[in-house]
């Protein structure tokens, strides 16, 4: 028997007067999976997490968290998901304690202190539990935000943007968390703007554009479709460079020349074209093709030989 | 139960925190209102017999507050919590319209009831206890601050910012309580105004209010409770199915 997934999309569409904010999507997520879904602004990444949180309903399909419907089974649905939205949203009525309690509530849970006072210092907030929500910083109020998302203890657990604008101690700290929280079995569904992020931690990624899906597969399936490496030399300044390698020269500047290369084994043959030259290197940087060059394939931003992602 | 039973502490809780505003500074200005009047008019306007002006003047002052404060709570929390987004705190758990709208009216209703003692207590020692059908008294509180909470609710709903729940409360909350007889007796107005009158929900309200006070009212207490109570059914109608197909708030 197949494994109900945690998330299960099913030809949604939704309209906001004339813009398709989603035009048909499908999406499976296994239960444990830490899933990417990527896409420049107004893709629909965010009225997809809505929709999912009965935030948005949509004009039609289905959709399902732990396999209950998201308008027909509301009530399990929704327990069954906790969503960080990407605004950073506060009551500024009370303090971190009373919000979680208030959470916990909503959610039927009573009795909850000892929970919430695990989740208060897994985020680091022990020392400003009683301080008013008003009084916290941006990134205290996002790390209560998160923890607002765990109070019911969600097997599904969706970010929007967890870490925009948030320092980087605290954005590592966030993901060492969220992590864990993976490791201990629940689903992670990420949006964010921080590639370098979503291919350290997502095990498989879809990338939205105008509404539709336009890449779904596992993170190391779609770095492979970037083949070659991207070479970046530093050469003495009016050092002229052999005529074979002027033509594989993507991009030029401040003494430092970019190259693309099909295989890795090319940069032997380059750096002896440059010694025979009597070129002397005086810097050198080898990169491999990351989720950035993928993203913008995909996207259709640059022509498929133009692996800028290394070189700006 | 217990997610509703959360929210309505949450929103009692809300309004207590800022008392001051939310509470005291509402007596205080039905006490003035109360001083002014039965001041300048105490001695010119008697509308029943054996009762005083300022006397017929609190029960109108009570109700009016328990309206005024049961619209404006439900309303400036919802317009609050939409305007600075929080308001997903609620929609994101597993709460039905029902208990949403049930908590959002009751909790309304708790600070009419609260603001509306604190100003019965404070112009006892004007007038003296007059109580000649105090089951008359507690009916018409609830279910006044029922219409107002459930009203405070739709213009909550429905605006999208403070300007427009400003206009709401201005241009029609307002006239309509200050219209309705607080300060004065339908029977002194002119006969087209008093015609106009009734069509004032609100002067059922305070009529059948005032009646439980003094036993005495412009019109029966059993008519003002059957127009109180099927305006009221009206509006849950409307806001339930406000809520239910999600109007402004599942977009």
């Amino acid at each position: 028997m197949s494994q109900t997934p945690a998330i299960r999309v099913h030809q949604v569409t939704k309209r906001f007067g004339s813009v398709q904010a989603l035009a048909g999507i499908d999406l499976e997520i296994a239960p444990g999976e830490f899933f990417g879904l990527l896409g420049p602004n107004g893709a629909g990444k965010t009225t997809l997490i809505s929709a999912l949180a009965g935030l948005t309903r949509p004009d039609s399909g289905s959709l399902e968290v732990m396999g209950h419907d998201v308008r027909g089974d509301y009530r399990a649905a929704r327990r069954a998901l906790g969503v960080v939205p990407q605004e950073l949203v506060f009551d500024p009525f009370f303090t971190v304690r009373e919000t979680l309690a208030f959470q916990s509530g909503y959610f039927g849970i009573r009795d909850n202190g000892a929970w919430v006072d695990e989740i208060i210092h897994h985020l680091d907030l022990s020392d400003k539990a009683d301080t008013n929500m008003r009084r916290l910083s941006g990134g205290m109020k996002r790390r209560v935000l998160v923890a607002q998302a765990l109070v019911h203890r969600p097997p599904v657990i969706v970010l929007d943007e967890p870490t925009a604008g948030v320092d980087v101690e605290l954005r590592q700290g966030l993901w060492q968390f969220i992590r864990r929280l993976n490791r201990d079995g629940h689903t992670i569904v990420l949006t964010t703007h921080y590639l370098e992020e979503a291919e350290s931690l997502c095990g498989r990624i879809a990338m939205m554009k105008e509404g539709r899906i336009v890449a779904l597969d596992t993170t190391a399936n779609l770095l492979s479709r970037i083949e070659g490496h991207s070479l970046r030399l530093r050469l003495p300044a009016n050092a002229p460079l052999p005529v074979p390698l002027e033509s594989r020269v993507t991009a030029a500047g401040d003494g430092w020349f970019s190259l693309n290369l099909e295989r890795g084994e090319e940069v032997e043959g380059i750096l002896a074209s440059l010694r025979i030259a009597g070129i002397n290197i005086l810097d050198i940087e080898l990169g491999k093709p990351d989720l950035e060059q993928v993203f913008m394939r995909v996207m259709g931003k640059i022509a498929a030989s133009d692996f800028r992602g290394k070189l700006q | 139960m217990s997610g509703f039973r959360t929210l309505l502490y949450k929103e009692v809780l809300r309004f207590w925190k800022v008392g001051f505003q939310t509470v005291a500074a509402p007596v205080l200005t039905a006490l003035l209102y109360l001083l002014i009047f039965s001041h300048v008019l105490e001695a010119h306007v008697r509308v029943y017999e054996n009762v005083s002006y300022t006397a017929f003047l609190v029960p109108g002052l009570v109700m009016m507050s328990v309206l005024q404060n049961a619209f404006a709570n439900s309303s400036s929390s919802l317009i609050q919590s939409k305007v600075t987004g929080n308001i997903i705190f609620v929609l994101l758990p597993p709460l039905s319209y029902y208990e949403f709208f049930a908590a959002y009216v009751l909790a309304s209703i708790g600070r009419g009831v609260v603001v509306g003692a604190g100003v019965l207590l404070t112009t006892l020692w004007l007038t003296g206890a007059h109580f000649a059908a105090p089951l008359w008294i507690l009916i018409f509180l609830l279910l006044g601050g029922a219409i107002m909470g459930t009203l405070g609710l739709i213009a909550g709903i429905w605006a999208e910012k403070f300007d427009q729940l400003a206009a709401f409360q201005n241009f029609l909350i307002l006239p309509l309580t200050f219209l309705s007889g607080v300060f004065y007796s339908i029977h002194s107005l002119p006969v087209f105004w008093q015609q106009v009158s009734h069509f004032n929900p609100v002067f059922y309200m305070i009529d059948g209010f005032r009646y439980g006070f003094f036993g005495v009212s412009d019109i029966s207490p059993w008519i003002s409770l059957a127009v109180v109570g099927g305006c009221f059914l009206l509006l849950t109608i409307l806001t339930l199915k406000m809520l239910s197909s999600g109007y402004k708030l599942r977009s």
